[in-house]
Protein backbone atom coordinates (compact mmCIF):
# COMPACT_ATOMS: atom_id res chain seq x y z
CA UNK A 1 0.00 0.00 0.00
CA UNK A 2 1.43 3.68 -0.76
CA UNK A 3 1.89 5.74 1.85
CA UNK A 4 0.61 8.92 1.96
CA UNK A 5 1.02 12.41 4.04
CA UNK A 6 -1.21 13.41 6.75
CA UNK A 7 -1.58 17.26 6.95
CA UNK A 8 -3.16 19.80 9.28
CA UNK A 9 -6.06 22.49 9.49
CA UNK A 10 -4.91 25.76 7.82
CA UNK A 11 -4.85 29.48 7.74
CA UNK A 12 -3.95 32.69 6.31
CA UNK A 13 -1.08 33.57 8.69
CA UNK A 14 -0.32 37.17 7.36
CA UNK A 15 -0.61 39.61 4.40
CA UNK A 16 1.52 42.03 2.72
CA UNK A 17 1.07 44.74 0.01
CA UNK A 18 2.95 46.53 -2.77
CA UNK A 19 0.98 49.74 -4.06
CA UNK A 20 2.22 51.26 -6.81
CA UNK A 21 3.21 55.04 -6.41
CA UNK A 22 1.95 56.81 -8.91
CA UNK A 23 -1.35 57.98 -8.18
CA UNK A 24 -3.41 58.92 -10.96
CA UNK A 25 -6.50 60.86 -10.97
CA UNK A 26 -9.80 60.62 -13.23
CA UNK A 27 -8.77 63.64 -14.77
CA UNK A 28 -5.51 62.18 -16.12
CA UNK A 29 -7.21 59.12 -17.39
CA UNK A 30 -10.37 60.98 -19.14
CA UNK A 31 -7.92 63.10 -21.10
CA UNK A 32 -7.60 60.01 -23.68
CA UNK A 33 -10.69 59.15 -23.30
CA UNK A 34 -14.57 60.53 -24.22
CA UNK A 35 -15.82 60.23 -20.37
CA UNK A 36 -15.75 62.20 -16.87
CA UNK A 37 -14.73 62.22 -12.84
CA UNK A 38 -18.27 61.92 -12.47
CA UNK A 39 -19.03 59.12 -14.92
CA UNK A 40 -16.59 56.92 -13.85
CA UNK A 41 -17.30 57.49 -10.09
CA UNK A 42 -20.19 56.40 -10.72
CA UNK A 43 -20.16 53.46 -12.48
CA UNK A 44 -17.32 51.51 -11.10
CA UNK A 45 -17.13 53.98 -7.68
CA UNK A 46 -13.50 54.28 -8.60
CA UNK A 47 -11.63 57.57 -7.71
CA UNK A 48 -7.80 56.98 -8.68
CA UNK A 49 -5.60 54.41 -9.28
CA UNK A 50 -1.83 53.58 -9.11
CA UNK A 51 0.22 53.05 -12.21
CA UNK A 52 4.34 51.20 -11.71
CA UNK A 53 6.71 52.51 -12.69
CA UNK A 54 7.52 51.81 -16.47
CA UNK A 55 10.99 49.60 -15.12
CA UNK A 56 8.96 47.50 -12.64
CA UNK A 57 7.67 44.33 -13.41
CA UNK A 58 5.18 42.05 -11.77
CA UNK A 59 8.28 39.75 -10.11
CA UNK A 60 9.48 43.58 -8.72
CA UNK A 61 6.15 43.93 -6.97
CA UNK A 62 5.52 40.75 -5.69
CA UNK A 63 8.55 40.60 -3.64
CA UNK A 64 7.62 43.95 -1.43
CA UNK A 65 4.56 42.20 -0.65
CA UNK A 66 5.60 39.07 -0.18
CA UNK A 67 8.74 40.35 1.77
CA UNK A 68 6.21 41.65 4.02
CA UNK A 69 3.41 38.77 4.23
CA UNK A 70 6.92 36.56 5.45
CA UNK A 71 7.55 38.74 7.94
CA UNK A 72 4.36 39.95 9.28
CA UNK A 73 4.01 36.05 9.59
CA UNK A 74 6.87 35.89 11.63
CA UNK A 75 8.87 33.13 9.59
CA UNK A 76 11.69 33.31 6.69
CA UNK A 77 11.74 32.99 3.05
CA UNK A 78 13.81 29.75 3.43
CA UNK A 79 10.45 28.44 5.33
CA UNK A 80 8.24 28.85 2.50
CA UNK A 81 7.79 25.30 0.21
CA UNK A 82 5.43 26.30 -2.62
CA UNK A 83 4.72 29.50 -4.10
CA UNK A 84 1.47 29.65 -6.04
CA UNK A 85 1.94 33.09 -8.48
CA UNK A 86 -1.37 34.53 -9.83
CA UNK A 87 -1.31 37.10 -12.67
CA UNK A 88 -1.91 37.77 -16.12
CA UNK A 89 0.28 40.36 -17.02
CA UNK A 90 3.48 38.19 -16.87
CA UNK A 91 4.95 39.00 -20.19
CA UNK A 92 7.41 35.88 -20.08
CA UNK A 93 5.51 32.50 -21.27
CA UNK A 94 8.69 30.76 -19.54
CA UNK A 95 10.02 30.58 -16.90
CA UNK A 96 7.40 31.34 -14.55
CA UNK A 97 7.13 34.54 -12.94
CA UNK A 98 7.00 32.29 -9.13
CA UNK A 99 10.65 30.70 -9.90
CA UNK A 100 12.12 34.48 -11.04
CA UNK A 101 10.03 35.14 -7.23
CA UNK A 102 11.72 32.27 -5.07
CA UNK A 103 15.08 33.09 -6.50
CA UNK A 104 14.74 36.77 -5.53
CA UNK A 105 13.57 35.88 -1.88
CA UNK A 106 16.87 33.71 -1.67
CA UNK A 107 14.95 30.18 -1.85
CA UNK A 108 15.96 28.67 -4.78
CA UNK A 109 14.34 25.18 -3.74
CA UNK A 110 10.99 25.75 -3.38
CA UNK A 111 7.85 24.38 -5.18
CA UNK A 112 6.79 27.02 -7.52
CA UNK A 113 3.98 27.74 -9.91
CA UNK A 114 2.38 30.59 -12.35
CA UNK A 115 -1.57 30.45 -11.63
CA UNK A 116 -4.17 31.93 -14.55
CA UNK A 117 -7.20 32.70 -13.57
CA UNK A 118 -7.06 36.00 -13.83
CA UNK A 119 -9.44 37.86 -11.42
CA UNK A 120 -10.31 34.77 -9.63
CA UNK A 121 -6.50 33.96 -10.02
CA UNK A 122 -5.84 34.81 -5.84
CA UNK A 123 -8.68 32.70 -4.45
CA UNK A 124 -7.92 29.46 -7.16
CA UNK A 125 -4.22 29.93 -5.01
CA UNK A 126 -6.10 29.89 -1.68
CA UNK A 127 -7.72 27.06 -2.46
CA UNK A 128 -4.67 24.94 -3.64
CA UNK A 129 -2.57 26.16 -1.07
CA UNK A 130 -5.08 25.35 1.66
CA UNK A 131 -5.38 21.83 0.48
CA UNK A 132 -1.99 21.51 -0.03
CA UNK A 133 -1.64 22.17 3.58
CA UNK A 134 -4.35 19.96 4.38
CA UNK A 135 -3.05 17.25 1.82
CA UNK A 136 0.15 17.35 3.87
CA UNK A 137 1.74 18.38 0.79
CA UNK A 138 2.95 21.33 1.83
CA UNK A 139 3.51 23.39 5.21
CA UNK A 140 3.98 27.54 4.28
CA UNK A 141 2.32 28.08 1.10
CA UNK A 142 2.65 31.76 -0.16
CA UNK A 143 0.14 33.04 -2.63
CA UNK A 144 0.84 36.18 -4.45
CA UNK A 145 -1.12 38.09 -7.17
CA UNK A 146 0.59 40.15 -8.88
CA UNK A 147 -0.43 42.23 -12.07
CA UNK A 148 1.57 45.20 -14.01
CA UNK A 149 -1.92 46.25 -16.30
CA UNK A 150 -0.28 49.13 -17.26
CA UNK A 151 1.99 47.19 -19.93
CA UNK A 152 -1.39 45.53 -21.57
CA UNK A 153 -3.51 48.91 -21.33
CA UNK A 154 -5.03 50.49 -23.92
CA UNK A 155 -5.28 54.22 -22.24
CA UNK A 156 -7.36 55.10 -25.31
CA UNK A 157 -10.00 52.15 -24.86
CA UNK A 158 -13.07 53.41 -22.99
CA UNK A 159 -14.35 50.11 -21.71
CA UNK A 160 -11.16 49.52 -20.02
CA UNK A 161 -8.81 52.70 -19.67
CA UNK A 162 -10.30 53.41 -16.41
CA UNK A 163 -10.39 50.07 -14.70
CA UNK A 164 -7.45 48.63 -14.18
CA UNK A 165 -4.33 49.53 -12.76
CA UNK A 166 -0.97 47.73 -10.87
CA UNK A 167 -0.08 46.36 -8.04
CA UNK A 168 0.66 43.10 -5.68
CA UNK A 169 -0.66 41.64 -2.98
CA UNK A 170 0.53 38.16 -0.93
CA UNK A 171 -0.44 35.77 2.14
CA UNK A 172 1.45 33.27 4.10
CA UNK A 173 -0.95 30.06 4.68
CA UNK A 174 0.64 27.54 6.98
CA UNK A 175 -0.73 24.77 9.16
CA UNK A 176 -3.19 25.88 12.19
CA UNK A 177 -5.01 24.14 15.02
CA UNK A 178 -8.36 24.98 13.81
CA UNK A 179 -9.98 25.36 10.42
CA UNK A 180 -9.34 29.18 9.00
CA UNK A 181 -10.00 28.37 5.25
CA UNK A 182 -13.61 27.34 4.80
CA UNK A 183 -14.26 25.22 1.17
CA UNK A 184 -13.52 26.72 -1.57
CA UNK A 185 -16.77 27.24 -3.93
CA UNK A 186 -15.38 27.15 -7.57
CA UNK A 187 -15.90 27.00 -11.18
CA UNK A 188 -16.20 28.01 -14.71
CA UNK A 189 -19.18 30.04 -17.38
CA UNK A 190 -16.98 29.14 -20.18
CA UNK A 191 -19.80 30.28 -22.47
CA UNK A 192 -18.44 33.54 -21.74
CA UNK A 193 -14.94 33.53 -22.72
CA UNK A 194 -15.60 36.44 -25.34
CA UNK A 195 -16.33 39.12 -22.20
CA UNK A 196 -13.29 39.43 -21.09
CA UNK A 197 -10.33 38.82 -23.89
CA UNK A 198 -6.63 39.75 -24.85
CA UNK A 199 -6.48 41.46 -28.45
CA UNK A 200 -4.53 40.27 -30.86
CA UNK A 201 -3.32 37.46 -29.68
CA UNK A 202 1.04 37.24 -29.53
CA UNK A 203 0.25 35.27 -33.16
CA UNK A 204 -1.24 37.89 -34.45
CA UNK A 205 0.67 40.46 -32.85
CA UNK A 206 3.92 38.83 -34.52
CA UNK A 207 2.51 37.81 -38.15
CA UNK A 208 0.75 40.99 -38.84
CA UNK A 209 2.81 44.16 -38.73
CA UNK A 210 -0.34 46.10 -38.58
CA UNK A 211 -1.80 44.58 -35.66
CA UNK A 212 -1.47 46.43 -32.59
CA UNK A 213 -0.01 45.61 -29.17
CA UNK A 214 -2.11 42.79 -27.46
CA UNK A 215 -4.12 44.71 -24.86
CA UNK A 216 -6.45 43.30 -22.60
CA UNK A 217 -10.35 44.22 -23.29
CA UNK A 218 -13.63 43.60 -22.02
CA UNK A 219 -17.56 43.93 -22.75
CA UNK A 220 -18.15 45.61 -19.59
CA UNK A 221 -22.17 45.32 -19.10
CA UNK A 222 -21.58 41.82 -19.99
CA UNK A 223 -19.47 41.10 -17.13
CA UNK A 224 -21.07 43.58 -14.75
CA UNK A 225 -24.86 41.04 -15.75
CA UNK A 226 -22.84 37.55 -15.31
CA UNK A 227 -21.12 39.06 -11.92
CA UNK A 228 -24.63 40.25 -10.41
CA UNK A 229 -26.30 37.62 -10.99
CA UNK A 230 -23.64 34.75 -10.46
CA UNK A 231 -21.12 35.59 -8.29
CA UNK A 232 -23.24 36.86 -5.21
CA UNK A 233 -24.94 33.01 -5.32
CA UNK A 234 -21.11 31.68 -5.20
CA UNK A 235 -20.80 33.94 -1.99
CA UNK A 236 -24.09 31.95 -0.36
CA UNK A 237 -22.73 28.61 -1.76
CA UNK A 238 -19.38 29.42 -0.19
CA UNK A 239 -21.07 30.43 2.93
CA UNK A 240 -23.26 27.65 3.76
CA UNK A 241 -20.18 25.35 2.73
CA UNK A 242 -18.43 26.42 5.74
CA UNK A 243 -21.57 25.48 8.04
CA UNK A 244 -22.05 29.55 8.79
CA UNK A 245 -24.23 32.25 7.87
CA UNK A 246 -24.01 35.67 6.72
CA UNK A 247 -24.50 37.12 10.23
CA UNK A 248 -21.51 35.37 11.60
CA UNK A 249 -18.99 37.30 9.11
CA UNK A 250 -17.46 39.98 10.11
CA UNK A 251 -15.85 41.41 6.46
CA UNK A 252 -16.86 40.77 2.77
CA UNK A 253 -13.60 41.02 0.75
CA UNK A 254 -14.43 40.47 -3.36
CA UNK A 255 -12.61 41.01 -6.04
CA UNK A 256 -12.27 44.89 -6.70
CA UNK A 257 -14.00 44.86 -9.56
CA UNK A 258 -16.34 47.41 -9.56
CA UNK A 259 -18.31 49.30 -6.58
CA UNK A 260 -21.29 48.99 -8.05
CA UNK A 261 -20.88 45.09 -8.65
CA UNK A 262 -19.54 44.54 -5.03
CA UNK A 263 -22.45 46.62 -3.31
CA UNK A 264 -25.01 44.76 -5.76
CA UNK A 265 -23.91 41.31 -4.36
CA UNK A 266 -23.73 42.17 -0.64
CA UNK A 267 -27.49 43.25 -0.94
CA UNK A 268 -28.38 40.26 -2.52
CA UNK A 269 -26.25 38.05 -0.36
CA UNK A 270 -28.55 39.58 2.34
CA UNK A 271 -24.93 40.12 4.28
CA UNK A 272 -25.74 42.47 7.59
CA UNK A 273 -24.71 46.13 8.03
CA UNK A 274 -22.50 45.14 10.72
CA UNK A 275 -20.49 43.14 7.75
CA UNK A 276 -17.53 45.36 6.80
CA UNK A 277 -17.16 45.76 2.98
CA UNK A 278 -13.77 45.98 1.31
CA UNK A 279 -14.08 49.47 -1.09
CA UNK A 280 -10.42 49.31 -1.86
CA UNK A 281 -11.40 49.75 -5.62
CA UNK A 282 -11.49 53.62 -4.88
CA UNK A 283 -8.16 54.63 -4.18
CA UNK A 284 -6.51 51.55 -6.03
CA UNK A 285 -8.56 50.25 -9.07
CA UNK A 286 -9.21 47.33 -10.66
CA UNK A 287 -5.75 45.26 -9.58
CA UNK A 288 -7.38 41.97 -10.84
CA UNK A 289 -5.10 38.83 -9.03
CA UNK A 290 -3.87 41.79 -6.67
CA UNK A 291 -6.92 43.44 -5.69
CA UNK A 292 -8.27 40.79 -2.75
CA UNK A 293 -4.78 40.90 -0.64
CA UNK A 294 -4.39 44.50 -1.41
CA UNK A 295 -8.31 44.96 -0.20
CA UNK A 296 -7.30 42.54 2.52
CA UNK A 297 -4.51 44.90 3.97
CA UNK A 298 -6.23 48.18 3.38
CA UNK A 299 -9.18 46.88 5.62
CA UNK A 300 -7.13 45.55 8.20
CA UNK A 301 -5.20 48.91 8.85
CA UNK A 302 -8.69 50.87 8.92
CA UNK A 303 -10.17 48.01 10.76
CA UNK A 304 -7.53 46.42 13.18
CA UNK A 305 -10.27 45.13 15.55
CA UNK A 306 -11.11 42.79 11.87
CA UNK A 307 -7.90 40.75 12.34
CA UNK A 308 -9.01 37.10 13.55
CA UNK A 309 -12.35 37.87 12.24
CA UNK A 310 -14.36 36.06 9.43
CA UNK A 311 -14.07 37.64 6.18
CA UNK A 312 -15.92 36.17 2.59
CA UNK A 313 -13.61 36.76 0.06
CA UNK A 314 -14.31 35.93 -3.56
CA UNK A 315 -12.61 36.27 -7.02
CA UNK A 316 -14.21 36.11 -10.53
CA UNK A 317 -12.71 37.65 -13.54
CA UNK A 318 -11.95 36.04 -17.79
CA UNK A 319 -12.60 32.79 -18.49
CA UNK A 320 -15.28 33.43 -17.30
CA UNK A 321 -13.63 31.61 -13.62
CA UNK A 322 -14.52 31.84 -9.85
CA UNK A 323 -13.39 30.58 -6.78
CA UNK A 324 -14.70 31.73 -3.22
CA UNK A 325 -14.25 30.95 0.47
CA UNK A 326 -14.86 32.05 3.91
CA UNK A 327 -11.58 32.62 5.70
CA UNK A 328 -10.40 33.17 9.07
CA UNK A 329 -8.26 36.86 8.65
CA UNK A 330 -4.34 36.96 9.62
CA UNK A 331 -4.15 37.78 13.20
CA UNK A 332 -2.38 41.40 13.82
CA UNK A 333 1.39 40.74 13.32
CA UNK A 334 3.52 40.59 16.29
CA UNK A 335 5.04 44.53 17.37
CA UNK A 336 8.39 44.23 15.84
CA UNK A 337 6.42 44.12 12.36
CA UNK A 338 4.74 46.90 10.42
CA UNK B 1 -47.50 30.20 -17.79
CA UNK B 2 -48.47 33.70 -19.63
CA UNK B 3 -48.24 36.13 -17.44
CA UNK B 4 -50.50 39.28 -17.21
CA UNK B 5 -49.17 42.52 -18.39
CA UNK B 6 -50.74 44.28 -15.04
CA UNK B 7 -48.77 41.28 -13.05
CA UNK B 8 -45.51 42.31 -15.00
CA UNK B 9 -46.07 45.81 -14.78
CA UNK B 10 -46.44 45.58 -10.55
CA UNK B 11 -43.44 43.82 -10.35
CA UNK B 12 -41.08 46.30 -12.60
CA UNK B 13 -42.50 48.82 -10.44
CA UNK B 14 -41.45 47.39 -7.80
CA UNK B 15 -38.02 46.07 -9.18
CA UNK B 16 -36.91 49.34 -10.43
CA UNK B 17 -37.79 51.07 -6.66
CA UNK B 18 -35.65 48.66 -5.38
CA UNK B 19 -32.81 48.73 -8.13
CA UNK B 20 -32.57 52.44 -8.51
CA UNK B 21 -34.66 53.55 -5.75
CA UNK B 22 -37.59 55.54 -8.01
CA UNK B 23 -41.06 55.82 -6.37
CA UNK B 24 -42.76 52.46 -7.83
CA UNK B 25 -45.70 55.34 -8.65
CA UNK B 26 -44.29 57.10 -11.25
CA UNK B 27 -43.02 53.69 -13.07
CA UNK B 28 -45.57 54.25 -15.80
CA UNK B 29 -45.66 52.33 -19.24
CA UNK B 30 -44.87 55.28 -21.33
CA UNK B 31 -41.86 56.13 -19.43
CA UNK B 32 -38.13 55.97 -20.90
CA UNK B 33 -35.92 54.36 -18.32
CA UNK B 34 -33.25 56.73 -19.09
CA UNK B 35 -34.65 59.85 -20.07
CA UNK B 36 -37.66 59.80 -17.72
CA UNK B 37 -36.57 57.68 -14.35
CA UNK B 38 -32.83 58.78 -14.75
CA UNK B 39 -31.82 54.38 -14.63
CA UNK B 40 -28.82 54.15 -16.05
CA UNK B 41 -26.79 51.37 -18.24
CA UNK B 42 -25.61 49.72 -15.30
CA UNK B 43 -29.10 49.66 -12.79
CA UNK B 44 -30.75 48.23 -16.06
CA UNK B 45 -28.64 45.45 -16.11
CA UNK B 46 -29.75 45.23 -12.53
CA UNK B 47 -33.31 45.46 -13.60
CA UNK B 48 -33.12 42.78 -16.09
CA UNK B 49 -31.04 40.47 -13.96
CA UNK B 50 -33.95 40.65 -11.56
CA UNK B 51 -36.91 40.23 -13.91
CA UNK B 52 -35.23 37.17 -15.62
CA UNK B 53 -35.39 36.02 -11.75
CA UNK B 54 -38.87 37.05 -10.83
CA UNK B 55 -40.57 35.98 -14.36
CA UNK B 56 -38.68 33.00 -15.38
CA UNK B 57 -37.82 34.58 -18.84
CA UNK B 58 -34.59 35.30 -20.49
CA UNK B 59 -34.03 38.52 -21.66
CA UNK B 60 -30.72 38.66 -24.07
CA UNK B 61 -27.86 41.20 -24.01
CA UNK B 62 -28.87 42.22 -27.37
CA UNK B 63 -32.46 42.61 -26.61
CA UNK B 64 -31.95 44.90 -23.59
CA UNK B 65 -30.57 48.05 -25.26
CA UNK B 66 -34.38 48.05 -27.30
CA UNK B 67 -36.25 48.19 -23.99
CA UNK B 68 -36.46 51.71 -23.79
CA UNK B 69 -39.45 52.43 -22.19
CA UNK B 70 -41.20 50.38 -19.60
CA UNK B 71 -44.14 49.43 -21.68
CA UNK B 72 -40.94 48.19 -24.10
CA UNK B 73 -39.90 45.70 -21.15
CA UNK B 74 -43.17 44.74 -19.77
CA UNK B 75 -44.41 43.54 -23.21
CA UNK B 76 -41.17 41.72 -23.74
CA UNK B 77 -41.86 40.09 -20.94
CA UNK B 78 -45.42 39.00 -21.12
CA UNK B 79 -44.00 38.12 -24.77
CA UNK B 80 -40.96 35.55 -23.26
CA UNK B 81 -43.55 34.01 -20.71
CA UNK B 82 -45.93 32.99 -24.02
Amino acid sequence: MIKVNKGSDSAILSVGAYRAPRLVSNEEIVSKIDSSDEWIRQRTGIETRRFADENVDVIDMAEVAAREAIERAGITADQIDTVIFASITYPLQTPSAATGLIARLGNYKAAAMDLGAACAGFTYGIGLGSDLIRGGTSKYVLVVGSEKFTDFLNLEDRATAFIFADGAGAVVIGPATEPGIGPTVWGSDADSRDAIWMNPSWLEFKNNPNAPWPYIAQEGQKVFRWAVFSISKIGKAAIEASGLKPEDLKAFIPHQANLRIIETMAKDMKLPESVVIADDIRETGNTSAASIPLAMDSLLKTHPELHGGLALIIGYGAGLVYAGQVIKLPPKPAATSK
Amino acid sequence: MALSQDAVLSGIKEIVEEVAGIPAASVEMGKNFTEDLDVDSLSMVEVVVAAEERFGVKIPDDQVAGLATVGDAVNFIVKASN
